[in-house]
């Protein structure tokens, strides 16, 4: 089985290569067919890999495949080799799995469109390059894996590069995402400072002896560690990236923006959780991080008109929810929550670009509408999406995964009251904007004709996405229900389980409270925007100012304008001719002035050059006669 | 006091070098200069007794054949092309 | 031996001087001649007879012929004379004279710093001469041969007495110009005629 491995990210980079070199001639059916198919040969490698080991865990709980090795540098040494344990393979299952429901939904999304090769190209480039970043055996190839992300993302989000905003958008992502990288990569050269080993099982073994709790080292590492999470995962104060990388096809926005590479951060914190945990401050940095951000993003997700802009921020919420759960040492619950979330908001992208390709690139949700009777299949999944989204209680996966998250924020030993409030309020929230999502888009009077219906191979990707949104959250249920923790028995062979406070109330009543804000969410949403223009109440001048403020993100696009570009262009401005450049000049200008003054020697009368001579041998044998 | 003469010899080639404006007595100073040369080599192998001063002489011969031989050439040259031979007129070469 | 030394060494410095002060091309040339054949009399008395023999072919013979024929081939007569009384004016002696009497100073001072010693006559035969030659030197020799080779051809090629040939790339855009500069000459040419 340990050989089966290295086929998964194999097959993925096959494709890219095939497509990227012969793309341009190949005919159109047989690039959907590569760039669809390796990765749902990839995703098949996989199941057959996660079924081996659920029925006998291997040795020392992870599959292992050593390639070759990378290279060696004094005590350093880099093997590329693959390693999937029980966190590796929750993720590689979504990578494959979800990744292969999305390419099978693009080669029809995307027939229409002119560099069909060069999207599906960059597509399993990504895949390829996830699947190294969470198979890594090492932490170098891993943040080989995360720049390989990185530069998908780029390439994809200003894919229809003809569009200027496009490609500010793509620049802006790679630039704030390489803030985070940066910090990594600065976390990593401490962590093989301070332990020698690069090797993944090596830190995690090593460093619990060789780190005091709490001690100053662990806390820089770890803080960089999380801030290159959070440039990834868009989370506070590096998420204003992601609304931005909208810019992209729905298909990149639901595989890379929506369902794993944003979550690459979650995946880097709990596979270094014994490092995390060695480090309070940090845990609690994360925890605090992932509040601020689930609760201003959810704010910024009420006001937003853009259909893939609300999906965006939403995003940012839910993997806010991720780090919250980090934070307070709930990882199971937090992977939980990654898990399920991959589907339904997958779903939702996809869903959201069957109807924005429906309504001729019609992007605003107040000129959509009516579609309910319309596009019937489509409402359906969407409505799944939401549900799940919104976390109706019992029918829908994110009930599963956020209620075990609002639960361990209170109940957890790192938890308290103060955090799950903002998880409560965020709950509404999200309920909020999902029903308003819904009701604008589905409900009302139709405002643009539907151009066309989806096709076939688009649809069917909906429903097996809708039909995980609701199922997939059965695997694992709350403590006090049914007794039924698949999901937690099998990450908890990776991670630690949850440590839980002492003397709490009934785990019932929370659940009744976070129930009873969903329904007060959708119920507000419903009381607000069904049948009515919707948009009435955000026209009193009161809430106008504020629908500004959330509109634009907090204004966090201004304020990093005001604090950090303004100031650099006003140096650069300053520095234009600095001192260095001075110098040079300088130097040029000496030589200029010396040639000057050479060149009228250089007169061409013969006789002065020999005096010239002449004097030069006097002045030697005068030298030879003084000395 | 071979070498003297020599020095001597020398010296008057070069000031002819330096005062003459015209080419061709300037080659014929350099010339005086090199015959200068050689009698030093000549009388450096008599002071020692070894035929190298008078094999060294023989290559400045040929070097000075050669070079007058090309140089007259250049003259020829200059006048046909300038109409002069005032070296002072010739500088084309300057910066 | 020393007293044939001293007499043509005063001729040979004497004829030199005269060299460098005349002013018509022959009159200097025939000095330089006296003064090759001085200076190969110096070489016989010091005991280099071969050496004399060669100074005598081939500088008195055979450069100075060069430069007679040059001399015709340019017409260097009494307008060259004339001109060159014109260029030699006192003032530009001057300082050439001093600089290099200075040298001459500091090159006699070095010259009697060392011991010294009196001048002795040794005899040294073409025979010991021609074995070095073709002995250790014969590499050099060679390298004279093709220097001498090159300057054959070198001057032939220089002194081919040409016609300006231009680059075919060149040609036309010479001619334009040349064109350009002959319009205006008749333009220039029929106005006068007009104003005449």
């Amino acid at each position: 089985m340990d050989q089966l491995l290295a086929y998964i990210p194999a097959f993925p980079l096959l494709g890219f290569l095939i497509l990227s070199l012969f793309g341009r001639n190949l005919p159109k059916q047989l690039i959907g067919v590569i760039g669809a198919g390796t990765v749902c040969i990839a995703a098949l490698i996989t199941i057959v890999v996660g079924i081996a080991f659920l029925q006998t865990t291997p040795e020392g709980g992870a599959f292992s495949q050593l390639l070759w090795s990378w290279f060696r540098v004094g005590n350093l040494s880099i093997d590329i080799s693959l390693r999937v344990d029980a966190l590796t393979l929750v993720f590689i299952f979504i990578i494959t799995f979800v990744g292969a429901l999305i390419h099978i939904y693009s080669a029809f999304f995307m027939w229409h469109d002119r560099d069909y090769a060069r999207f599906f190209a960059s597509m399993n480039l990504f895949v390829c390059a996830m699947l190294l970043l969470v198979m890594a055996d090492n932490l170098v190839l891993m943040y080989l894996g995360w720049e390989g992300v990185g530069l998908c993302s780029y390439l994809l989000i200003g894919f229809w590069y003809e569009v200027p905003s496009n490609c500010r958008a793509a620049n802006k992502a790679f630039l704030i995402t390489r803030i985070g990288d940066t910090a990594l990569l600065i976390g990593l050269f401490l962590l093989f400072q301070e332990l020698g080993t690069l090797n993944i099982p090596g830190i995690l073994q090593r460093a619990p002896d060789y780190f005091a709790s709490g001690s100053s080292n662990i806390e820089l590492i770890t803080i960089l560690l999380l801030v290159g999470g959070m440039g990834k995962s868009a989370q506070m104060p590096l998420q204003t990236w992601l609304p931005d990388a909208m810019a992209g096809p729905s298909p990149v926005s639901a595989l890379i923006h929506a369902a794993t590479m944003v979550t690459a951060g979650v995946y880097l914190i709990a596979r270094m959780h014994v490092l995390f945990q060695l480090s309070p401050v940090t845990m609690a940095i994360v925890a605090i991080i992932g509040a601020i951000t689930l609760l201003v993003a959810g704010c910024s997700a009420l006001v937003q008109t853009d259909i893939k802009r609300i999906l965006a921020y939403s995003t940012i919420s839910q993997i806010g929810y991720m780090f919250l759960a980090l934070g307070i040492g709930a990882w199971s619950a937090a992977i939980f929550h990654f898990f399920t979330h991959a589907f339904f908001k997958a779903l939702l992208f996809l869903a959201a670009g069957v109807v924005i390709e429906a309504l001729h690139h019609e992007h605003n949700i107040f000129m959509m509408g009516g579609l309910r009777k319309r596009m019937p299949v489509v409402f359906f999944t969407f409505l799944a999406g939401a549900a799940a989204l919104s976390a109706l209680p019992l029918v829908s996966a994110g009930f599963f995964s956020k209620d075990a998250i609002l639960w361990y924020s209170w109940s957890a030993a790192n938890g308290n009251s103060f955090l799950w409030l903002i998880a409560l309020a965020g709950a509404f929230i999200t309920a909020l904007y999902s029903t308003r999502l819904m009701l604008v888009v589905f409900w009302g009077e139709m405002k643009t004709p539907i151009h066309e219906q989806p096709a076939q191979g688009m649809v069917i990707p909906l429903i097996v996405l809708a039909f995980f949104s609701v199922a997939a959250g059965f695997i694992e249920w709350p403590h006090n229900m049914v007794h039924l923790t698949l999901f937690s028995d099998h990450v908890q062979k990776v991670l630690p389980e949850t440590v839980m406070k002492q003397g709490l109330p009934s785990e019932y009543l929370f659940q009744a409270i976070a129930a009873f804000m969903t329904f007060a969410g959708v119920y507000m949403g419903y009381m607000m925007y069904y049948g009515k223009p919707g948009v009435r109440w955000q026209q009193s001048p009161g809430l106008s100012a504020t629908r500004e403020f959330l509109f634009s993100g907090w204004k966090f696009d201004q304020l990093y304008q005001f604090l950090f570009v303004k100031p650099f262009v006003f140096i650069t401005r300053i520095n234009k001719s600095d001192v260095i450049d001075r110098m040079y000049n300088g130097i040029a200008q000496a030589s200029l002035r010396l040639n000057s003054w050479f060149s009228i020697s250089q007169n061409g009368s013969l006789r002065l050059y020999i005096v010239g001579v002449l004097a030069g041998i006097l002045f030697i044998i005068t030298l030879q006669l003084l000395l | 006091m071979v070498l003297l003469v020599a020095t001597v010899l020398f010296t008057l080639g070069l000031i002819g070098v330096l005062t003459r404006k015209n080419v061709v007595f300037m080659l014929i100073s350099v010339e005086i200069m090199l015959n200068a040369a050689g009698l030093a080599f000549v009388a450096a192998g008599s002071r020692w007794e070894q035929p190298d001063g008078q094999v060294m002489f023989l290559f400045i011969l040929a070097m000075a054949a050669a070079e007058v031989s090309v140089g007259l050439a250049l003259v020829l040259q200059i006048y046909h092309q300038h109409k002069t031979l005032d070296v002072e007129n010739l500088k084309e070469l300057k910066d | 031996m020393s007293t044939l030394f001293y007499i043509s060494s005063l001729v040979a410095i004497a004829s030199t001087i005269m060299v460098i002060t005349r002013y018509h091309p022959v009159h200097a040339l025939l000095f330089l001649a006296v003064s090759f054949l001085s200076v190969g009399m110096i070489f016989l008395s010091l005991g280099a007879p071969f050496v004399a023999a060669l100074e005598v072919i081939v500088y008195a013979g055979a450069i100075i012929v060069l430069f007679i024929f040059v001399v015709m081939m340019l017409n260097l007569g009494r307008e060259t004379a004339q001109q060159e009384k014109e260029w030699l004016k006192p003032k530009v002696w001057v300082v050439p004279s001093i600089l290099v009497l200075i040298l001459l100073a500091e090159m006699t001072i070095l010259l009697f710093q060392g011991p010294d010693q009196a001048m002795q006559v040794s005899v040294v035969d073409p025979r010991k001469v021609a074995l070095s030659l073709y002995g250790e030197y014969i590499i050099a020799v060679e390298l004279t041969g093709f220097l001498l080779m090159a300057g054959i051809v070198g001057a032939a090629h220089i002194g081919k007495h040409q016609r300006k040939e231009l680059h075919r790339f060149l040609q036309n855009g010479e001619e334009e110009k040349a064109r350009q500069l002959r319009e205006p000459e008749s333009v220039t040419n029929e106005q006068t005629v007009l104003h005449d």
